[in-house]
């Protein structure tokens, strides 16, 4: 009984509690009683799908990489219009993107960029998650989605998840 | 409201109805399934996001509070576009959609 | 000024959902359709934000957030039983 009165996912926990103070309009007493229940009880309830603790180390790099996020994916939705707009065919194509990443959170939070940003959707991931099929929308070869991708998103979330 | 705030808030406004109207031309003209999956989950959401922006910016500068709703929907929203354009993309190689001429590669499925 | 760009906006958005509504209706495969009404529950959380914006009240957001949640869960479960066949196993 006491073994379940822990927070096995801290940061989980962290987000529920913060989530829910902003959902419930404003801070008082029952707000923050019921964060602290949820924050509890859906860590507890799901632990069956965390399979491992979160190793998730240098936490201030994140700042800087959403940034570059939120700068890309404004650049590419113009990119994309503009590809709408002038009307010519584009050149789509299927890219084998070799990961280099180990961690399964990194991975998903890799792949959820590509989705965002120059005209690249990510559509499955291996089963021995080691490469992922990348569809892009309008890219010369398949080395310069490869090298754009490697640079600018995979190495930041290296440095983030070191194994 | 003072004139820049109101300027500013029809800029986004603008902007976001534009956006959200390109991801639509997007996936009503663009030739196969998966090149559609491109104007949605770019342009669509960062219209609606625009559109939030201005929201968030209309109502603080009449002094009702900072929205922290539509900040919320955002996040949701970004968050979860990648996810279900995922989802739809691994249903569609399931299915075996047809992908348009002069496609390079292939999708495989496992 | 404002009230103008507004009526723009809820135009054009509203042509967006019509074009979706196309896309709905013409396919050609069923992963189309499910990626059209994707797109149009997000053209209908625009849509609510503009009204709000437009009555000036903000009790709106709160069925806006509704809305993104359920159409999540409702994509998802959409993707989930065309790969699958079925949606809880």
């Amino acid at each position: 009984m006491l073994d379940r009165l822990s927070f096995p996912q801290p940061w989980l926990s962290l987000i529920l509690f913060i989530t829910w103070q902003l959902l419930s309009d404003g801070i008082s007493g029952g707000s923050l009683v019921l964060g602290f229940v949820l924050a509890w009880a859906i860590p507890q309830i799901t632990q069956g799908f965390w399979p491992e603790r979160p190793s998730f180390l240098n936490v201030w790099r994140m700042p800087r990489y959403l940034l570059r996020v939120i700068r890309d994916i404004v650049t590419a939705s113009f990119q994309v219009a503009a590809l709408i707009l002038s009307g010519r065919r584009p050149r789509p194509r299927f890219v084998c993107y070799p990961l280099e990443l180990e961690h399964p959170l990194a991975i998903s939070i890799l792949a959820s960029t590509i989705s965002l940003t120059p005209g690249t959707v990510s559509a499955d991931v291996s089963d021995d998650q080691r490469t992922l099929l990348i569809h892009a929308l309008d890219a010369d070869s398949d080395q310069q989605v490869i090298d754009t991708i490697r640079e600018r998103y995979e190495q930041p979330l290296l440095e983030m998840f070191p194994c | 409201m003072n004139p820049i705030a109101e300027y500013l808030v029809a800029a986004l406004l603008l902007l976001g109805g534009a956006f959200t109207l390109v991801g639509a031309i997007g996936l009503a003209r663009l030739p196969d399934f998966f090149t559609r999956l491109h104007g949605p989950t770019k342009a669509t959401t960062l219209g609606v996001g625009a559109i939030m922006l201005s929201s968030v910016l209309y109502f603080s500068c009449r002094g009702e509070g900072i929205g922290i709703s539509e900040v919320l929907i955002t996040v949701f929203l970004f968050m979860t576009a990648p996810v279900s354009a995922n989802l739809l993309a691994k249903a569609a190689m399931h299915i075996g959609v047809a992908t348009m001429d002069g496609t390079e590669g292939n999708p495989w499925e496992q | 000024m404002l009230t103008f760009a507004l009526y723009l906006t809820i135009a054009m958005v509203t042509l967006a959902a019509l074009l979706n509504v196309y896309r709905l209706i013409k396919g050609p495969d069923a992963p189309d359709r499910v990626l059209a009404l994707d797109t149009l529950y997000i053209n209908a959380i625009a849509l609510i934000i503009l009204l709000g914006i437009t009555l000036g009240t903000r009790m709106y957001l709160e069925s806006a957030l509704l809305i993104a949640v359920m159409g999540f869960v409702g994509t998802v479960a959409m993707a989930k039983y065309l790969k699958r066949g079925s949606v809880i196993e």
